[in-house]
């Protein structure tokens, strides 16, 4: 049976004769690092390492990483590589790739962290990401009064274009989710209410949920998905971009240029959406009422105004204006925390949104117990 | 004209130590940089040119040592002290870095609008000055997505200029650039200087235009982690024997 043609072969005076032959072609089974490593195990006396290249008819890639992982392999054991028998254009490559010494501490290897490792450095991350909130709230408060005390340094078609955004554009989407959660409200109420015969109540639980609460919930929750995240993109595509950094660098503030107007954009329509989703919702709820259980819509309507006080009206307002402050914040922050790559983009949108609706949910929470305490 | 002999220090550096967390990209730098001068920052690819200019322009703060501009640490500096400083800065960066919603000629008037009185009209002149003089004319509305990327790095270099700023940063200015294109940016860097006294502080590879326009330079090596000289081109070509440097300055060819 004939050699093949890529085989090992002990020479004369402690050498390795390497005979590389035939194709070599990604993907292509021939030599194997492990064949070199094992016989140099056997013959650990080994001194010099030769080629025999007679029988080689095409090579590509894959005998330069053979090559280069052998000469790596040798000279850790002070063993002398002959190049002179192997054809110039690989010698001349593999010159060209052991020009540049690898640099030793660039490459990154992170071992793999333990249980307590991560628990104890997700701990530090979190802590200081609450270090991080308040100096950017602070940050943003100080921009605020600035306004005050100097003419904004925003432009204010900028301004423009972001209460476009957050109010017009975004009422198809606030009008069909806030219809739906009144008809929805009224649906579930009034098949209970019905088995008392207290149908009509339906207008009292639908009125007062929607304006009290789920009106601003509900259009907190739609904006921070649309407009959060639309914030924390904008502001994660500069970032990436060094386009914060040429702000920065001119001494323009990206807090007053970039986070205060879209602030300010979000806060003074957040209301106005409130309540606008507000009336939906009453309006969904009247659907069912009206067109399923025969009430009358005067009659639903006129109780709905009957029950529904200012200060249910008032506390679902200064919620959306809460929720405004609130999600614009969070937005313009993952944003501007954003990292240098695509994906970090996308992380930053989705931890804007995350963080949005978290912070909804509190500030729900807090409010209504507030309101609980006051009496309101 | 500027006055060469008469040197005042504009930013000094010392004892430099820079980093990413813990990987150290250069240690131990010490330079100065005088009133008038045009600056050259070489090196190889990423042994940590561009991060020197951020750590000039105050993107980075250093691992060790000081930036001092005239008598003043960097970042020893209150809030205003900075700004101020910070307004006399005109940086162009490696990647343009314009503002991708604002067309052109927004990008270039926003500096103005921010720290000028200037009226509207003047903004509107001041701005296709400065993109005739990159040659850039005509491209006003044009939104940064909309031009090639040398026409950025131009763009970026008209709105680094549009303050006529005491300072000027350039990263790799004629990446990308054709020769014609890179010479009349040479000339421009240089008229800058012989008429406006600006500083110019630029990071390139280009050695027609290290030796051209450059009369002080310092040169980094990733190997040592280190500057190894600091001094006009010209004469470290001729006089320094440090084979990086020579290699460098002969495009390898010793
Ligand atoms: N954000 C970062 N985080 C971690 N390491 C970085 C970061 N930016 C740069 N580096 C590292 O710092 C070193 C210097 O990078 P720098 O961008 O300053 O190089 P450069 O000299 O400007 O190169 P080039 O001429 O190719 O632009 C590189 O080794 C790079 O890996
Ligand atoms: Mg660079």
């Amino acid at each position: 049976m004939p050699k093949s043609e890529n085989h090992l072969k002990q020479g004369p005076d402690e050498t390795l004769d390497i005979h590389l032959g035939g194709k070599w072609q990604l993907g292509r089974d021939n030599l194997s690092i492990r064949d070199v490593n094992l016989f140099l195990e056997q013959h650990p006396g080994t001194r010099r390492i030769i080629f025999n290249c007679k029988n080689l008819d095409a090579w590509d890639s894959s005998i330069l990483t053979f090559l280069l992982s052998l000469i790596r392999i040798a000279s850790r054991k002070n063993i002398q590589v002959e190049k002179d028998e192997l054809p110039s254009g690989i010698q001349q490559l593999i010159t060209l790739a052991t020009a540049v010494p690898q640099k030793e501490d660039a490459k990154k290897s992170v071992p793999e962290p333990g249980f307590f490792e991560t628990v104890g450095a997700d701990t530090i991350r979190f802590v200081h990401s609450i270090g991080e909130l308040m100096e950017f709230i602070g940050g943003a408060f100080l921009a605020v009064i600035k306004l005050f005390v100097r003419k904004p340094r925003f432009r204010s078609q900028d301004f423009w274009q972001f209460l476009m955004d957050a109010g017009a554009r975004a009422v198809p989407i606030v009008s069909l989710i806030s219809f739906l959660v009144g008809l929805i409200l009224a649906f579930v109420g009034i098949m209970q209410l019905k088995l008392f015969g207290a149908q009509i109540f339906v207008a009292d639980l639908v009125g007062i949920a929607m304006v009290r609460q789920m009106g601003a919930i509900m259009t907190g929750i739609i904006m921070a998905g649309r407009t959060g995240a639309a914030f924390a993109s904008q502001l994660g595509t500069m970032q990436v971009n060094e386009e914060i950094d040429a702000f920065k660098t001119l001494a323009i503030s990206p807090m007053e240029f970039l986070v205060l107007p879209r602030m300010l954009a979000l806060t003074l329509m957040m209301p106005f959406l409130v309540l606008y989703a507000d009336l939906m919702g009453v309006l969904g709820g009247a659907l069912v009422a009206v067109g399923i259980f025969d009430i009358s819509l005067p009659m639903y309507l006129t109780r709905t105004i009957e029950v529904v006080g200012l200060n249910d009206l008032f506390i679902g307002l200064f919620m959306g204006v809460v929720f405004g402050i609130l999600i614009s914040l969070s937005g313009c922050m993952r944003g501007i925390q954003c990292e240098r790559s695509a994906s970090a983009v996308g992380d930053a949108a989705t931890s804007a949104v995350v963080t949005g609706i978290v912070a909804i949910i509190i500030a729900t929470s807090v409010i209504t117990i507030l309101c609980d305490i006051i009496g309101i | 004209m500027v006055d060469m002999e008469n040197k005042e220090p504009i930013i000094k550096i010392e004892d430099l130590t820079m980093a990413y967390g813990d990987f150290v990209v250069m240690r131990d730098l010490n330079l100065t940089i005088n009133r008038g001068d045009i600056f050259i920052i070489m090196g190889g690819s990423g042994c940590g040119k561009s991060t020197l200019l951020k750590h000039m322009i105050g993107l980075k703060k250093p691992a060790k040592g000081k930036v001092m501009y005239g008598e003043d640490d960097f970042w020893e500096m209150n809030e205003v002290q900075r700004e101020i400083l910070m307004r006399n800065f005109g940086i162009l960066y490696q990647s343009g870095a314009l503002w991708s919603s604002m067309t052109l000629a927004e990008n270039i008037a926003l500096p103005l609008e921010q720290h000028s009185q200037l009226s509207s009209t003047k903004i509107l002149e001041q701005v296709e000055l400065k993109l005739s003089l990159v040659g850039l004319s005509g491209f006003e509305d044009f939104y940064p997505s909309e031009i090639s990327g040398g026409m950025r790095k131009r763009a970026g270099l008209a709105r680094a200029m549009a303050l006529d700023p005491e300072l000027l940063f350039f990263d790799e200015p004629s990446a990308g650039l054709d020769p014609v294109s890179a010479k009349r940016l040479d000339d421009l860097i240089l008229q800058l200087r012989e008429s406006l006294g600006t500083t110019v502080v630029v990071v390139t590879h280009e050695l027609a235009s290290i030796f051209a326009i450059g009369n002080n330079c310092v040169f980094l090596d990733p190997i040592s982690r280190t500057m190894l000289a600091q001094g006009d081109p010209n004469i470290l070509l001729k006089e320094n024997n440090d084979p990086n440097i020579q290699s460098f300055l002969r495009r390898g060819e010793i």
